[in-house]
């Protein structure tokens, strides 16, 4: 979706980015960054060389990376929005991936699906039953489900998989029997490859949006189309039809949607098994992309996803910005341990410009701050060849830090998330 | 009479969750083929002989230790109202710095300690206050930004241990710092069994555990019987009352932080300086983590963290004997998630009992209050509904 609107702006072309970015509504202001990120991105890739910022191989890592984060950051999407936090994504989406290893080895991809879906909204069930029927504190409901789902699958799997003659162990299972359709753009991204050949030219903008395009769309999963699909979905269900304003009068105001009649109760508990739903189904992809179930596959998803939530200010736009900005430098980090030093360029130049947007207001000390971390990164990145391989693994959490400390902080979450409800006491 | 009723509750919880949690993890193991029975026979065996069993003990007491001085940190942020979900960061980077600087110096005896001890307890402060600075200026959320630089330290960590920091002979098979002299550690308090004329078993019973309840005590002062812990408590009980009756809440946050991350500093030391003494590749992990589920199981109280730590430390010397046994040895984890969760709503039950026999035993208007509410909203529901 936004890559068609990126094109779009590209073509009437670029103006004055201030006075642009102060002017025009929401959606206007949304595919100026996007405009200014592929711009900057592109400039970088020029003066440093570095083809891997914005290859097609990049990008559609970059994706893979992306997708279980915004399926779990989904999955909390809708727990929180009716009023329960979730802290325990991480363990849905280790159901997830257990429930996905033990049905997609007998039955197949499709069975695999079913089955993290399946196993995640049973982890949803239990959170939805401790925190809305017993009334018990979400975050020590999260925590407890995190524990226990390690647990569980863990003991199932030394149950289940240890003396199987299908193959498996303790820590993994069987391979899955059948492996999910992969789709590519017909012309564009396959056969005659043509944005394949106009990234290959190396040129400054074109090639880099052909390299973009080229990635989202070539050789591209069943699940992950749905994943993508499944954010404007969510947008629709939750801001545009009654039971998404029902499922949100949860989140902000669980009395009076009472009083007015909304089951609060039911909303919640449905609304907490979507979310585990939609965590398991993050745990599925993981498992996709293996092809085989193990342990520790997650490797703390769940809680990035829930990161990735806020700060996409509770909003499914915002959260599938932050899963992109994450899979994107992630991606990054795993392709070319040379092109992340390329990053540090790229905070040069927005820090440059921060500390000059500060001057111009009279923020000197701002001003200053900015400028000086400017200077050390651009020095940072003439000395620099190559960061270690320790340095170099948390480049998407560095970046995600920030890009949240710079941003203004007009985070809002639901009101009355986290609050314990019950009927009649309030 | 009275103090029955009192008293009721208060142990109902306890013991009702005990009862759910093995009922729960027993019908788990029985839907899967595994007797319960023997399972649980096997946790609770010592072992025959004195030794044995002082050496189970010196086990439990030993894990303990780093459980409850998690429980502590993750607790002192929680009073507060901030969730301190980076701990295990924290106190990863922490041991492994205090390790390298305790391996790098040669003190005499307790300055040698206490040197590597406010290392740790420095590093991981700086590490906690990072997200209280950008809390306090930035607005990031502390959960957000305590994920991150879990991630970022455990980073950094391992660069540490492979980089500059390795001190083990290249191609061993663990990686590790080099190891800290004799000076640095903290001798074993296995002294006390010949003391109390017990059997003085094979297993070092940690020094560290003075430490521990030393800060554990002086936690519980702090923040029961000083002007800081009060206000630490009301923020966390309300903050905007708190800062109407003069709380300074952006400074309360970074002490709060400073002070939870300098007690993560310590989780890493009992086993650092009473064992291993080096930081490798397979140093105990997990413990931050584990440290949320002890704050919760004892309701962030010290005295409470106390027996959390046991109880898990107990469930946690099981795997051995477990895989011995050849039980799946992951039902020990079953079991404390178990454990969390049926406290919890234990004491959810408990409270509503206790509301429901107190309403019916005093106040008629509120009663009578109460039903009218209760009866007028399935009316309106089924008006809507219709």
């Amino acid at each position: 979706m936004s890559t068609v609107l990126t094109t779009r702006t590209t073509r009437s072309g670029r103006g004055p980015l201030a006075d642009l970015l102060a002017g025009g509504g929401r959606a206007r202001r949304v595919v100026w960054v996007l405009v200014g990120v592929l711009v900057l991105l592109s400039v970088v890739r020029v003066i440093s060389g570095q083809d891997a910022l914005t290859s097609s191989s990049t990008m559609s890592a970059a994706l893979l990376l992306a997708v279980p984060i915004g399926l779990a950051a989904l999955g909390g999407l809708f727990s929180e929005r009716a009023g329960v936090v979730n802290i325990g994504l991480e363990g849905m989406m280790i159901l997830g991936t257990w429930g996905a290893g033990w049905a997609g080895y007998q039955w197949g991809w499709a069975a695999a699906l079913a089955g993290g879906l399946v196993f995640g909204a049973l982890g949803g069930l239990l959170h939805a039953l401790a925190t809305v029927t017993f009334g018990v504190d979400h975050v020590v409901s999260g925590v407890a489900i995190n524990i226990l789902a390690a647990g569980v699958a863990r003991f199932a799997s030394e149950l289940l998989y240890t003396d199987n003659p299908a193959g498996g162990g303790v820590t993994q299972s069987p391979a899955l029997s059948s492996k999910p359709p992969v789709l590519s753009l017909p012309v564009l991204s396959s056969g005659p490859d043509l944005l394949g050949s106009l990234e290959s030219h190396h040129w400054f903008l074109i090639s880099d949006l052909a390299g973009v395009l080229r990635g989202v769309t070539q050789g591209v999963g069943v699940l992950t189309l749905l994943a993508v699909l499944l954010i404007p979905a969510s947008y629709l269900l939750l801001w545009r039809t009654a039971f998404g304003l029902r499922l949100r009068a949860c989140g902000e105001n669980p009395a009076a949607a009472d009083s007015l009649g909304v089951p609060v109760y039911r909303m919640k508990y449905i609304a907490v098994i979507i979310s585990g739903a939609l965590a398991g189904m993050g745990g599925v992809f993981l498992v996709f992309i293996a092809g085989i179930y193990r342990e520790n596959q997650t490797g703390g998803r769940g809680f990035i996803g829930l990161a990735a939530l806020i700060f996409g200010n509770w909003r499914p736009g915002g959260l599938a910005a932050g899963a992109a900005l994450f899979g994107f430098s992630d991606a990054l980090q795993l392709r070319s341990r040379t092109a992340v030093v390329a990053l540090l360029l790229l905070v040069a130049l927005v820090l440059a410009v921060v500390a000059v947007w500060k001057a111009v207001q009279r923020r000197l000390v701002q001003a200053v701050l900015a400028a000086v971390v400017a200077a050390a990164a651009l020095v940072g990145f003439l000395l620099i060849d190559q960061l270690p391989p320790g340095i170099v693994s948390f480049t998407p959490h560095v970046t995600t830090l920030l890009v949240l400390s710079l941003a203004t902080q007009r985070l809002r979450m639901p009101k009355a998330d986290g609050l314990v409800y019950r009927r009649g006491e309030h | 009479m009275t103090a029955l009723r009192r008293l009721g509750p208060a142990l109902f919880a306890p013991v009702l969750a005990v009862v759910v949690a093995v009922v729960l993890s027993s019908a788990v193991m029985a839907a899967l083929q595994v007797d319960p029975f023997r399972v649980f026979e096997v946790m609770v065996d010592f072992g025959t002989g004195p030794s044995q069993q002082i050496t189970a003990l010196v086990v439990i007491l030993n894990r303990a230790i780093p459980l409850f001085l998690a429980g502590l940190a993750v607790a002192i942020a929680f009073r507060m109202g901030l969730f301190n979900i980076g701990v295990e960061g924290q106190y990863r980077l922490a041991t492994i710095i205090a390790a390298a600087a305790g391996a790098a110096v040669s003190l005499p005896g307790p300055l040698h300690v206490v040197l590597i001890i406010v290392v740790a307890m420095l590093v991981a402060a700086f590490w906690a206050g990072l997200v209280a600075v950008l809390k306090v200026t930035r607005g990031v959320s502390e959960v957000i930004s305590s994920i991150m630089l879990n991630f970022v330290a455990l980073g950094l960590a391992s660069f540490l241990l492979t980089g500059p920091f390795r001190g083990s002979a290249p191609g061993s098979q663990i990686v590790g710092t080099a190891d800290i002299p004799a000076s640095g550690w903290v001798p074993s308090l296995n002294g006390v069994f010949d003391l109390l004329g017990l059997a003085n078993p094979p297993r070092q019973l940690y020094g560290f555990l003075i430490i521990a309840v030393v800060v554990g005590i002086l936690v519980a002062v702090l923040l029961n019987r000083t002007r800081f812990g009060f206000d630490l408590r009301a923020s966390g009980l309300s903050a905007s009352a708190a800062s109407a009756s003069g709380v300074d809440a952006r400074g309360m946050v970074v002490k709060t932080m400073l002070l939870s991350g300098a007690v993560a500093g310590l989780i890493g030391l009992p086993d650092l300086l009473g064992s291993t003494h080096a930081y490798t590749t397979n140093f105990t992990a997990g413990l931050g983590f584990l440290g949320i589920a002890v704050a919760l199981l004892g309701r962030n109280k010290p005295g409470g963290i106390a027996l959390a730590a046991l109880l898990f430390a107990f469930l946690d010397r099981a795997l051995v004997p477990l895989q011995i046994a050849d039980y799946p040895a992951s039902v020990v984890t079953i079991i404390q998630g178990t454990i969390v969760l049926a406290v919890v709503v234990a004491n959810e039950v408990a409270k509503r009992i206790a509301r429901r026999s107190a309403e019916r035993g005093s106040a008629e208007p509120a009663a009578t209050g109460g039903t009218t509410t209760a009866g007028g909203s399935p009316d309106q529901r089924q008006e809507v509904q219709a």
